[in-house]
């Protein structure tokens, strides 16, 4: 996004909230839904246009795992690690992707082209344990299926459909 | 008012008093790590513990309220065992490493790891793998050693209003760090040194730059000298048994000679030189109706560099005039290198200062190498010339009294009291008085600028005219003084002041980010007391009534605010960006 649209996007943002006390995580939201997270030239365009500074937004940005402040890539691949998810063998599920992507756990691949991150319970607990790829779900899953899920995915992005 | 006892002892508490200010009333200190007298409670660290009768568990002294009839006690073995468990968890995730701490032997974890006895680690030492952040050159960031009490980002964003400093992640990775992850040094940190002030421990203090002094000591090519800010002289002596406020001058003279120094300089003579070229610049603006008022104070780098990022609408407000010890540097490699007959880049001048950010203001800009070469070539903290006189093996208590070194030593007692907050505009006071009218003031002594309340408005006359003052400390009081200057200037009126001090620490100089550890508002006044009794003890109370100081118009400088004292003794402001990144 060039950085002039960025701006008059956050000042859309910034006039939808004011300067209304505790409007600071929508507003943030509000970016993270355009831009898949917040960029920080974003943020310090908000400081600037919110007077808001940029300590406290970051104290809210990285105190909350929902918000990321760096390009979640375009296969965002989060591993459930909720109680039942656990029990199933998540953590052996986190390992064996992390070791096909090269990453760890809440990190990017190197061409930025995948996320990796561990998210607690997304509420199909009969499935576990649970990964999801962007907003495809996959259940019952095991460790050795996961280089077939990232091929797929990789598939996608090499056909330019992501 | 509240009838409590402590431990049995019965006192009358202030309703709404804390258990942890009512125990004093008892002669009881509850030890704390989170709770400075300075800040309000965060009740994080959990030392403070005590049982009420009564009542079941225990609770926070540092934020439970006393309550009329309240029984309070604060030792047992059970309260003991309590606390040193806590302080134990602390110490899992602290690194073991005091003997190369920089708060070796001040650091208050330390001291109670020590009062409560631990012999040995109960629990797994735990340590995050932080980076350093020496960035600053003034400051340095060891957030390995952070024990999250919250004291340096409380000082920092309500304090300071500079919101350099947070806490980032939440649970057992929460951090410090500077503001949205990136190094201080590319923050709005103004690096005046209170968060260091402030820590209980060793994760912030001084960027330490004694072994370059030594080295420059033991250089026989160089010839290396100091000068001494006033502050300092009423604050070291605490790291040697002193009482705060105690006035060390003499001594300091004959430690700074044996330590090597060939000649030793006082900042005071910058000060009044400062005073002689600030008061012809208010008494010019105010008599021709020339230039901007009010005329705002700039001897404080951290209040300069605080203006320059967020305020720079004031920029035309602020005196061109250098800060003391600057003035000194600019001095010494001109005046006085002429004087001895030696080549400036021969000689190097390292500044004693209460002050981390003077070790950025010495090159903030090109008029601070206005003599040809860098004017002061290293500036040290308190703490840090405390440590050389240690490691030399001086007895600062046992030295002869000695005196500074001509031509920049001699100094009035308005130069000293530039260390405390309302003294440089009760100098500037006394000089601008005989520059507007001609004649002498009979008292000098302006009492309605001086205390601690962080911002204090007087009016006084001069010559039939009501000259409106305002001084302010602790930059988080700075705003409401700009927005009446600036309320006036839109709306076209008398201007709201005619002269303002501002001084980023609160209680000035006095309270720099430099100084012995451990200070409160009680030792505040106690070293403001001590340079008000410096500026009484002398004779001459007035800048412009130092022979010194005349010698050096007469022989070199020439008039106030003329061609060569705008060349050696100005400087210049610009809008500075908060973030660098």
């Amino acid at each position: 996004m060039a950085e002039e649209a960025a701006a008059v996007h956050i000042g859309r943002i910034a006039k939808q909230w004011g300067k209304k006390r505790g409007s600071l995580i929508m507003m943030l939201h509000a970016i993270q839904d355009q831009r898949g997270y917040v960029p920080r030239d974003a943020a310090l365009e908000l400081a600037r246009q919110v007077d808001v500074p940029l300590a406290r937004i970051y104290e809210v940005l990285t105190f909350y795992n929902y918000f990321k402040t760096s390009s979640p890539g375009k296969a965002v691949v989060s591993v459930c690690t909720g109680t039942a998810c656990h029990l199933k063998g998540a953590p052996d599920i986190l390992a064996a992707l992390g070791e096909e992507l090269g990453v760890a756990d809440g990190e990017a691949s190197e061409d930025g082209n995948f996320h990796l991150q561990s998210v607690r319970c997304v509420g199909c607990c009969g499935l576990a344990p649970v990964v999801t790829v962007n907003a495809t779900v996959y259940g019952k899953v095991k460790p050795a299926e996961m280089r077939g899920i990232i091929g797929q995915w990789q598939d996608r992005i090499d056909a330019g459909e992501l | 008012m509240a009838k409590v006892t402590i431990n049995g002892i019965e006192v009358h508490a202030e309703d709404g008093q804390t258990i942890l200010d009512a125990a004093r009333l008892a002669q009881v200190r509850i030890p704390t790590l989170c709770k400075h007298p300075d800040l309000p409670p965060t009740a994080s660290c959990g030392v403070c513990v005590v049982k009420i009768a009564g009542q079941r568990g225990m609770v926070r002294a540092c934020t439970t309220p006393v309550r009329d009839g309240m029984e309070i006690i604060t030792q047992d073995p059970e309260i003991a065992d309590v606390r040193r468990t806590v302080v134990k968890l602390i110490l899992s995730n602290h690194p073991n490493a005091c003997l190369t701490c920089g708060r070796n032997g001040t650091c208050e974890l330390q001291a109670l790891a020590s009062e409560f006895g631990i012999r040995r680690e109960t629990f797994p030492n735990i340590v995050a793998d932080l980076p350093r952040d020496p960035s600053t050159g003034a400051i340095e960031l060891e957030p390995a050693k952070c024990i999250k009490c919250g004291r340096c980002v409380m000082v920092c964003q309500t304090n300071q209003d500079v919101w350099a400093l947070s806490f980032l992640d939440r649970g057992i990775d929460t951090r410090i760090s500077a503001a949205g992850d990136i190094q201080l040094a590319e923050s709005p940190c103004i690096r005046c040194g209170q968060c260091s002030a402030h820590c209980p421990t060793g994760a912030i203090f001084e960027y330490s730059q004694t072994e370059q002094v030594w080295d420059m000591l033991m250089d026989p090519e160089v010839h290396c000298i100091a000068q001494i800010a006033p502050a300092v002289r009423v604050s070291i002596g605490e790291a040697f048994g002193y009482d705060p406020g105690t006035n060390l001058t003499s001594k300091l003279y004959a430690a700074l000679r044996r330590l090597g120094f060939a000649a030793i300089f006082d900042t005071n003579f910058g000060a009044d030189v400062t005073i002689m070229e600030e008061a012809t610049e208010f008494a010019r603006r105010l008599e021709n109706g020339k230039g901007p008022m009010p005329l705002i104070t700039t001897c404080c780098p951290s209040w300069v560099d605080f203006m320059e990022k967020f305020h720079s609408d004031m920029i035309r407000y602020f005196s061109s005039c250098k800060s003391p010890h600057a003035i000194l540097g600019t001095l010494a490699k001109t005046y006085y290198a002429e004087q001895v007959g030696l080549d400036r880049d021969k000689i190097r001048m390292v500044s004693i200062m209460p002050c981390t950010s003077k070790k950025y203001e010495i090159i903030r800009s090109d008029e601070m190498f206005a003599s040809g070469s860098q004017d002061v070539d290293i500036a040290i903290t308190t703490r840090e010339l405390t440590r050389m006189i240690q490691q030399a093996g001086i007895e600062l208590a046992n030295l002869p009294a000695e005196q500074a070194d001509n031509p920049l030593g001699e100094y009035s007692g308005a130069g000293t009291i530039f260390g405390t907050t309302g003294g440089v505009m009760e100098a500037a006071l006394r000089s601008a008085y005989y520059f507007i009218n001609g004649k002498e003031l009979d008292d000098v002594d302006f009492k309605q600028v001086r205390g601690l309340d962080g911002v204090r408005e007087a009016e006084v006359d001069i010559d039939g005219r009501t000259i409106r003052l305002a001084v302010a400390h602790g930059l988080a009081n700075v705003e409401y003084v700009l927005n009446n200057i600036r309320a006036t200037a839109e709306a076209g009126d008398e201007p709201a002041y005619h002269l303002v001090e501002v001084m980023a620490c609160p209680g000035g100089c006095i309270g720099g980010g430099g100084q012995s550890w451990g200070v409160t508002d009680e030792i505040r006044q106690k070293r403001i007391d001590g340079l008000h009794g410096d500026d009484l003890a002398h004779t001459i109370r007035r800048s412009h009534q130092n022979p010194a100081v005349q010698r050096l118009y007469d022989d070199f400088i020439g008039k106030p605010m003329g061609d060569r004292a705008h060349q050696l003794l100005h400087t210049s402001y610009t809008a500075r960006p908060e973030y660098r990144r």
